[in-house]
């Protein structure tokens, strides 16, 4: 089973034809994922890699039957991207683009809002993440797919390269992994923590879920105080990025800020603590913390 | 991108948000020239990117023209240390010389993101002057938070809802409502992530003016606001951090002694980490991006050692994009231009890691490899030690 993506999924890329799409399309469909079409506004018609190129979501939807869509489109169109994606009735929009303005952000969240309430949720990953993969089954991103294994620990991460370090180590102590999220550094994204424990909570093939926050925002304390009331039968091992970030400064990620002294990592990791989660002190022991907790 | 006080104002006036008259100026002359115009009394306001200006002796009342003109010579080019600058301080290039408003009450009014509802929410106090950090420490229920929908905009019953929150009436009542809407509208439209008016001043007259003004904007939306591009002040900001943002490099400059050069911002931040666990201090945070260039890299490199404080630097590289082997690449490229006196400890992870592997050691360098994170930050912070 796995959450989201899986065998099921028929992917779309926007921005197909460009350097990083096309890169990224094609890994993907390496990986065994199933790529059926491509949107690029001028270019429908054409054919690029095998896969065919459309000129809108909509079109590339009633052709092939596309459920998702991974977004490679540059920041200023990229907004736009993620509403065309779900105007168009795509269920998982994966958009990778870094560097969304906020107000458009804002914008294409209260799109999707609007579509929830009337009943035509779209749910959307990121913006500015790696994607989300069911190894075995579904890449959807920009992560190293030989690092993965199947298994049944489910991971949640804000930061990128940091996922693939504790995907690394859970791999190479023999702990597969169920599926791999990554929520995105920016401010708003998508999807939240909860959204994602929630599904593996209710996913049977998840026994167990790595957590990786960052400094900025009260995500993490959020997400703990769901775990608390919610998610009991299954271990959450932690780790929150920026012990030492000073605060005021943005740590790269729009959304890791330490600011009016909100945010900090002792705060979430105290949240977290409290909550029952093992929280490690160094990246490097996320995947002994979880085979402790397993055993 | 932060701006001055001078610029927030002129981009709020903009939009009619009322602000004091007054001009900026960087020598004394002028001051008194302007200090005459706005008819000799009148308020000089050193401009720098830093709060408390006015307790570090930033902004002085001047009762005339002449006493204008001494105040400006004293402030301009002085170091000006508040507890936002550090104790090195800034140096204070420009003063804004206002016209003096009478008092009758000063406010609070700020508006920035607020993640969890993902809307603009305006905040409001009757404590002005004060930090809002420091009011919401001591009474949150003083504070009055207005969320507003960015694509609807502030509804004038919610303009109505806030002055009445304020306890303004007649004038001042009617004139907030012509400000708050204003306000507003200047932090969307000029895509800011905060705007901060404190304090907002209420003359004795009824009129409401934003004494002081803060801004900050979006960096990813700067693209479609040339003129707020243009206001970024170079010598505000660190001269390193300034360089690496050249090449697309994103730095901040840290003070401890071992520098660091990671791919991707949540493992820089987490290297960071295992490095102040293992007994060493991170002089920096780099993100060279998950496609650098060698070009790129060799900068990063360059910046890194270009700090005098750096005793030993930690290369932390999980390839998922980004090759190993262009890593070594660059890395190689800016040793040989500027040569190598303290210790390199490498740990690559990922696409080309052998490749890489090959080219650092036929380099000759002195290099150490790590096995992985853990390893790679013992390593280094025994290297410095």
């Amino acid at each position: 089973m796995a959450i989201w993506a899986g065998k099921d999924t028929r992917l779309l890329v926007q921005g197909l034809t460009g350097r990083e799409g096309s890169f990224h399309a094609l890994a993907c469909r390496e990986y065994g994922t199933a790529v059926v079409a491509g949107v690029t506004p001028g270019k429908g018609g054409t054919t690029h890699e095998g896969i065919p190129v459309f000129d809108t979501v909509a079109g590339a939807v009633e052709k092939t039957g596309a459920n998702a869509s991974m977004i490679f489109v540059t920041p200023p169109f990229a907004a736009d991207a993620i509403v065309e994606a779900a105007a168009a009735g795509v269920d998982l929009v994966v958009c990778i683009t870094e560097g969304i303005p906020v107000n458009d952000m804002l914008r294409a969240r209260a799109f999707l809002e609007s579509r929830a309430r009337s009943g035509r949720p779209a749910r959307l990953i990121g913006p500015n993440c790696p994607g989300i993969i069911t190894p075995g089954e579904c890449k959807i991103g920009i992560m190293p797919g030989r690092i993965h294994r199947p298994g049944s620990v489910g991971v949640i991460s804000r930061s990128g390269t940091l996922t693939y370090e504790a995907v690394f180590q859970l791999t190479n102590l023999g702990l597969g992994q169920s599926t791999c999220v990554g929520i995105g550094g920016d401010p708003l994204p998508g999807t939240s923590f909860i959204d994602c424990l929630k599904a593996f909570r209710d996913d049977d093939s998840t026994g167990a879920v790595i957590l990786i926050g960052e400094i900025g925002g009260m995500a993490e304390e959020e997400a703990a105080c769901w775990i608390a009331g919610n998610l009991r039968d299954k271990p959450v091992v932690a780790f929150i990025a920026g012990q030492t970030a000073p605060p005021g400064r943005r740590m790269g990620h729009a959304g890791a800020i330490i600011s009016g002294g909100r945010g900090t990592a002792a705060d979430k990791v105290r949240a977290l603590e409290a909550a029952g989660a093992t929280v490690v002190k160094s990246p490097a022991d996320l995947g002994k913390a979880m085979k402790e907790r397993l055993s | 991108m932060k701006v001055h006080e001078y610029q927030a104002k002129a981009l709020l006036q903009k939009y009619g948000v009322a602000v004091p008259r007054g001009e900026v100026t960087d020598n004394p002359g002028d001051a008194r020239e302007i200090a005459r115009r706005l008819g000799g009394r009148c308020v000089v306001k050193a401009q720098i990117h830093a709060g408390g200006r006015g307790k570090g002796g930033g902004v002085k009342l001047a009762r005339d023209a002449d006493e204008a003109y001494e105040l400006a010579r004293r402030i301009i080019g002085m170091t000006l240390v508040t507890h936002q600058t550090g104790p090195q301080g800034k140096l204070v290039q420009k003063v804004l010389i206002e016209e003096a408003l009478d008092i009758d009450r000063e406010l609070y009014l700020g508006l920035t993101l607020d993640r969890a509802i993902a809307r603009p929410v305006l905040m409001v106090s009757r404590s002005g002057g004060m930090e809002i950090e420091e009011v919401a420490a001591k009474d949150p229920s003083a504070i009055l938070r207005e969320p507003v929908d960015p694509a609807l905009g502030l509804f004038p019953f919610q303009a109505r809802k806030i002055a009445f929150a304020l306890g303004l009436s007649g004038d001042s009542y009617c004139k907030a409502l012509v400000f708050l809407p204003a306000f507003f509208r200047a932090y969307v439209e000029t895509d800011a992530s905060l705007a901060e008016i404190n304090p907002l001043r209420v003359t004795k007259g009824g009129d409401v003016v934003a004494l002081d003004a803060k801004m900050t904007f979006d960096d990813n939306a700067l693209f479609r606001h040339p003129e707020i591009r243009e206001m970024r002040d170079l010598t505000e900001e660190d001269p390193l951090e300034v360089e690496a943002s050249k090449f697309g490099l994103n730095y901040i400059k840290l003070d401890g002694n071992v520098g660091c050069m990671v791919n991707g911002a949540g493992l820089a931040m987490a290297t960071m980490d295992i490095i102040q666990l293992a007994g060493g201090r991170p002089a920096n945070f780099l993100d060279v991006g998950g496609g650098a260039s060698e070009e790129q890299v060799k900068n990063a490199f360059r910046i890194i050692l270009s700090d005098r404080n750096v005793r030993g630097v930690l290369i932390n590289i999980f390839g998922g994009i980004m090759r190993c082997d262009v890593i070594a690449k660059g890395v190689v490229a800016a040793v040989v231009e500027m040569g190598l006196e303290i210790p390199v400890v490498v740990r690559l992870e990922g696409t080309n890691v052998e490749l890489a592997r090959k080219i650092l050691i036929e380099s000759g360098l002195r290099i150490t490899p790590a096995e992985d994170l853990a390893d790679a930050a013992t390593k280094v912070c025994r290297a410095v030690a």
